[in-house]
């Protein structure tokens, strides 16, 4: 759920209201993400100021770990299973019919910025593979034309 | 009333049990049934899911796998005394499947509604915890070392000599860490623990605090388990309204205080250092050892890092004492394994046995063989870092030693199992990916050994200087075992090599030249 219109004033108070925690800056980024689906880097003088860091120090944070983002996603993110188990179940042609339904590649925005492509490396459903996840959904045994309802139905939510 | 359980694990979740409890809920006021709807944890025969039980004179009656569209019929079936319909499945008890198993540390999940604090307390929880309150901080030790139990997310440490070095370490603030990063693929062991029983984790956690001096708990929780951090954290809030969290526990004037922290998708956080890194704040960058975290971790001081089924194995050790779980299992692995069963298999689920049974046992007696119905070719054992046996190997018994003699691991007990389309260059060449792709990068073997060995594979598969390449192959293998600061660079070479000595033909190499 990406919102390109938010202002300073929410950022200092999520930034406020958590950085006195022990070892703040995940807690800090997870808040902003939850609010905005991204980081924008010019959040990053901000934060860098509030917790007494380098802003260096906060950027190599963002960009160390996959889940944290500093570009708008779509609407919905749809994260596919690539590891072991969801191989062994058939994600290969899963990922390549998801690509070539959403003409997109990992990484990527639909055109129409209803969704964003990512790997993930495990989902915990290795029992019901191959999964995905859309949004803080799981799906379990997603064949290519369950994929394309879960689709459907994700874009009929208002 | 009659008790109706659909689960709210996210497996089950994944395949339509919201749906499948709307409906039930609807059917019930439909035709003026009182039932009371509770979210249990997953059984864990998630072939079956989602898997409905209703609670009847004689005990609770399954049903499954459920679909939206077949509430109607169990109605109308009498589902609600238990009667028979085309997916009835019995006394849940009674299922092979979990009858012949020893849940231990699973004692409750799939039992109770796993935020009732109640439902916890009438299930035999917190009997670990008092006993634990009544104990001197050394006698908790002494009962978690006489347990045999060992490190349950793959490296197999001995607990008691980790949470022995923590008590024994002087300083103001003590921590207990739970490494709830369960990032290996065919592991879901955490997470079931997690939504389906995580009192047991808070009680574990709490017991670790009384044992070693700590005062303070975090739980670093991967974010890619959404379901599992509002379980959490909806237990741990009945926890501190019951009195089983706070400054004052259970009037003891003792306190243990806890906090779920979520991480951001790096596989590499699952090691202990880096995870510590993680919480405080930084990248997750591997830590040189020495110093040990139970001397200098969290924030510099003395800290327990332990696996969540290690720390929700701690409240039954206490209950029922170190002996009563040392009894179980075989040679130095003591007690039982959660072992997940996924990937290529019929019926896939959490088996919790006691160690000893042999791989074969829990493939074909539990999985039912392949779900596809041709040969099982080849599973890896212990998440992605976790070498592939072939059919050859399957009468090993889960056992640390057994494994580690065959040059494999038992991990965390996850089981992936690939039938005979799968290609295993292209596996060890994933194993190499998946390094390159989780790096910390902080050493080199590690950083640039995973994408030089990818190349390499690459040419292989292509078959080109076939000979030269291979035992190029070789040697980045022996570097990264050997010079690599974690297990993620140091246990790669497991999946790609194992891949490489039992499946030559899948490399174009011809068996014969097999021993070379």
């Amino acid at each position: 759920m990406a919102n390109n219109q938010w202002k300073l004033e929410e950022i200092s108070s999520i930034v406020a209201g958590l950085k006195d925690k022990p070892g703040a800056l995940l807690p800090i980024l997870h808040g902003i993400q939850d609010h905005l689906g991204y980081v924008p880097p010019e959040t990053v003088p901000l934060i860098a100021r509030e917790l007494n860091l380098s802003r260096a120090e906060v950027h190599g944070v963002i960009s160390f770990y996959h889940y944290f983002r500093e570009t708008p996603p779509g609407k919905e993110t749809i994260h596919i299973c690539r590891a072991e188990s969801c191989q062994a179940m058939g994600s290969d042609e899963l990922e390549a019919h998801a690509k070539q339904r959403l003409g997109i590649d990992y990484h990527e925005n639909t055109a129409d910025g209803e969704f964003s492509l990512e790997p993930v490396y495990c989902l915990g459903n290795c029992a019901c593979s191959p999964s995905i996840m859309v949004g803080t959904e799981v799906y379990g045994r997603v064949t290519p034309e369950r994929f394309d309802e879960i689709i459907a139905e994700t874009q009929a939510k208002p | 009333m009659i008790k109706v359980y659909v689960p709210r694990d996210s497996s089950a979740l994944g395949l339509g049990a919201e749906k499948v409890a709307a409906a039930i809920q609807a059917e019930a006021g439909r035709r003026g049934a009182r039932i009371e709807l509770i979210r249990n944890g997953s059984r864990g025969l998630y072939w079956l899911e989602p898997m409905v039980e209703v609670a009847t004179a004689a005990g609770r009656v399954a049903y499954g796998p459920v679909r939206p569209g077949d509430v109607a019929s169990l109605f109308e079936a009498g589902f609600l005394e238990g009667k028979t319909h085309a997916l009835a499945l019995g006394p849940t008890g009674e299922i092979p499947y979990l009858k012949n198993q020893e849940r231990l540390t699973f004692a409750r999940v799939g039992i109770t509604d796993p935020v009732s604090l109640e439902d916890y307390v009438a299930h035999d929880g917190y009997r670990g915890l008092r006993r634990a309150l009544s104990l001197e901080p050394s006698a908790i030790v002494d009962e978690v070392t006489e347990s045999g139990l060992r490190g349950r997310g793959g490296a197999a440490f001995p607990t008691g000599i980790k949470w022995r070095t923590v008590l024994n370490t002087p300083a103001d603030q003590k921590y207990i860490v739970c490494n709830a990063d369960e990032g290996d693929s065919g592991t879901f062991s955490d997470r079931m623990i997690m939504e389906g029983d995580p009192l047991v984790l808070v009680e574990g956690m709490t017991i670790a605090g009384l044992a070693v001096g700590a005062t303070r708990g975090y739980i670093y929780l991967r974010c890619e388990y959404p379901h599992a951090h509002v379980t959490l954290n909806e237990a741990i809030a009945a926890a501190y309204a019951g009195g089983y969290l706070g400054d004052d526990l259970l009037g003891t004037g003792k306190a243990f205080h806890l906090e779920v922290r979520l991480g951001a998708g790096a596989y590499v956080c699952g090691e202990e250092t880096s995870l510590l890194e993680s919480l405080e704040g930084k990248r997750g960058l591997v830590r040189f050892k020495p110093p040990l975290p139970a001397i200098q971790g969290l924030f510099g001081q003395p800290t327990v890092i332990n696996n969540v089924i290690s720390l929700a194995s701690a409240p039954i050790i206490l209950d029922k004492g170190g002996s009563y779980y040392r009894d179980f299992g075989m040679g130095r692995s003591r007690g039982t394994l959660p072992i997940q069963l996924a990937g290529n298999l019929k019926q896939p689920g959490l088996v919790e046995k006691a160690f000893g049974v042999t791989l074969r046992e829990i493939l074909y007696d539990y999985g039912g063989g392949s779900a596809s119905g041709r040969p099982i070719k080849a599973v890896q054992v212990g998440g992605p870092l976790g070498a592939y046996l072939p059919e050859s190997q399957f009468d090993t018994p889960l056992d640390y030693e057994a494994f580690a003699a065959l040059w494999a691991v038992l991990g965390h007990g996850g089981i992936v199992a690939f039938d005979d389309t799968v290609d295993m260059a292209k596996m060890a060449r994933y194993g190499m990916e998946f390094c390159a792709v989780e790096s910390c990068g902080k050493c080199t073997p590690c950083r640039i050994g995973s994408t030089r060995g990818m190349e390499v594979i690459d040419k292989i598969r292509l078959g080109e200087d076939l000979e030269r390449n291979i035992a190029l192959l070789r040697d980045l293998g022996e570097t990264m075992l050997a010079g690599s600061l974690c297990a993620l660079g140091g246990m790669t070479p497991y999946p790609v090599l194992s891949a490489l000595n039992h499946f030559p033909e899948d490399f174009g190499v011809a068996a014969s030249e097999k021993a070379a």
